[in-house]
């Protein structure tokens, strides 16, 4: 038996149960239905249903091309920036569909953050004006809020202890994994709902990839934590939960541990074991 | 052999760099050697004298060519920057297209062909050589190299800078404005110097539009000097104190362009030198 669930069910969610489309799980906080996207001519999801639970950290894994990337950029709305790219279905936060008549895509994307795969902090900037740039280019002018903002990003991101003394060194001027905690701060700073990463630790190295998963592992108590990723051992160390994406689909999705040590599917257990991706 | 290869190539470049130095600094040096006995704080500030006696100054043509250059960038640089977000950053369709064409015909445009254009179109209906018709002519001569200069400048920022403003759920247009364009500032403040530099040089449009005058500024409307008509004027004049007036000016309007530029560098320096990241 597996003894991996702290509640007080026994038994895992079973696939069905969890795979089972409209179906509305407790303390759900992301819901696709039925999620089609598409660039130009090329579907890259196919009527992809996933139930993302609030305050868990969700990795997706998956062979390059299977539309990882694509998801969580259909979640806060980045997808339709590429041109001739569109997604049709519905994308559910909080019970309400993001991709309704009326929705401003900007108010979803301040609700949704985002971590892109290669650090890419505001280059001009410096330490302090990246992470006030979400709140700042967004209105706020009060320095006191920007400044408590400022500080509480960079704690939580693990970085400000280092960077404390230069809040006006160029962003740039930090190392790879200093930068892409500033992005994660700079991400926290508009307190959004929803952080999504896009492999955040494909360009770092095992130190500084150990400070973003323990970073991860400590905001994941206020935020929803969406995480694709390479990486099956991190997959395994971050997330809660785990869904496997093939060919623009949702092969299998379940409690981490489970999805790990007995894969319902043959063919998540085949990637899972490097037999191909 | 093969560091030998390293080394020829490395050697020819420098040499070309060099061979490349050699008019420019032949040129400042006649322009120093033969002017600077000229310039002194009257000749700077007086009204020319009577054509074929020594004396007088380049007043007026100073003062024309720092109004001319003025309005040239309230008129130009807005517009040419505006025009370089909205063809780099909108403009990826049929009218950016042909937008982006006609841009590059113009900028390709013989400067005299737009000066006797604006002679006919503004100096012809208003019947009088004027300041406005010429900072007219030099607009449209700057802005082309200025719309080029920050299109090529803020498509050289990548799109993940894009993709972090949006995500961070900043409007399109504060994103343009504050994130890209910051961005990408060096490139368009180098693309404005060169512009400057370059019309505070015509000559050609200014015979047709500001003629060229004796004295100091009298309203918008009228005729006006400035530097590069001053240096033809003076240059055509068979005395050798108008030569050496001539190098003069040409001194003058060398220093005035160098000056803009180092100001302007100085100005933005520091904000503009950390767009290099460290990887």
């Amino acid at each position: 038996m597996t003894l991996h669930l702290q509640t007080e069910e026994k038994q895992p969610l079973s696939r069905e149960e969890i795979l089972q489309p409209h179906r509305t799980l407790e303390n759900s906080k992301v819901r696709t239905e039925d999620l089609d996207a598409w660039y130009g001519n090329n579907q890259v999801l196919k009527k992809l249903n996933i139930e993302v639970r609030e305050h868990s950290v969700t990795a997706i894994i998956g062979p390059s091309g299977c539309g990882k990337s694509t998801l969580i950029r259909c979640l806060n709305r980045m997808h339709e920036l590429v041109p001739r790219a569109r997604t049709s279905g519905r994308v559910m936060l909080d019970g309400s569909d993001i991709y309704a008549k009326g929705i401003d895509p900007v108010t979803i994307r301040r609700r949704v953050g985002m971590v892109f795969q290669k650090p890419n902090p505001f280059p001009t900037m410096s330490v302090y004006d990246n992470v006030a740039a979400g709140l700042r280019l967004n209105g706020e002018r009060n320095h006191s809020v920007l400044d408590r903002a400022v500080q509480q990003s960079l704690e939580l991101a693990f970085l400000w202890d280092e960077v404390k003394g230069d809040l006006d060194k160029s962003g740039a001027s930090l190392s790879g994994g200093q930068q892409q905690r500033l992005c994660i701060a700079r991400a926290l700073a508009v307190q959004p709902e929803v952080i999504l990463m896009d492999e955040p630790c494909s360009a770092l190295d095992p130190t500084a990839t150990a400070k973003i998963e323990e970073l991860i592992a400590s905001i994941k108590g206020n935020y929803t934590v969406m995480i694709v990723t390479h990486n099956m051992q991190q997959a395994a160390r971050v997330s809660d939960f785990t869904a496997f994406l093939y060919l623009g689909q949702l092969i299998e999705y379940g409690e981490t541990t489970s999805l790990f040590e007995n894969p319902v599917e043959e063919l998540t257990e085949r990637y899972l074991t490097g037999k191909f991706g | 052999m093969r560091r030998f290869k390293n080394k020829l190539a490395l050697w020819i470049g420098a040499l070309c760099a060099a061979l490349a130095m050699i008019p420019l600094v032949s040129i400042l040096y006649d322009v120093v050697k033969n002017g600077a006995s000229s310039l002194n704080v009257d000749f700077l500030t007086s009204a020319p004298g009577v054509i074929g006696q020594a004396g007088g100054g380049i007043g007026p043509a100073i003062q024309g060519t720092l109004l001319l250059v003025g309005l040239t960038i309230i008129m130009g640089v807005p517009l040419g920057v505006l025009s370089g977000i909205y063809l780099s950053e909108f403009g990826d369709n049929p009218v950016g297209r042909v937008i982006r064409f006609l841009n590059d015909v113009l900028a390709e445009f013989p400067s005299v062909v737009i000066g006797v254009v604006i002679f006919t179109l503004i100096v012809l209906t208003f019947k009088s050589f004027s300041v406005i018709a010429g900072a007219l002519a030099l607009s449209i001569i700057m802005l082309p190299i200025i719309t080029r200069s920050t299109e090529e400048s803020l498509k050289l920022v990548p799109n993940s800078i894009r993709d972090a403003s949006m995500a961070l759920g900043i409007r399109r247009w504060r994103t343009t404005l504050s994130v890209v364009l910051t961005t990408a500032k060096s490139g368009v403040v180098t693309g404005i110097l060169l512009a400057i530099a370059r019309v505070a040089g015509e000559t050609a449009p200014l015979v047709f539009t500001i003629l060229g005058s004796q004295y100091f500024f009298s309203g918008l409307n009228s005729p006006m000097d400035a530097l590069p008509i001053r240096i033809y004027r003076l240059a055509l004049l068979p005395y050798p104190y108008a030569q050496a007036q001539g190098w003069g000016a040409a001194l003058a309007l060398t220093l005035m362009v160098l000056v803009v530029n180092i100001g302007v560098r100085l100005a933005t320096r520091g904000r503009l030198y950390t767009t290099r990241s460290r990887a």
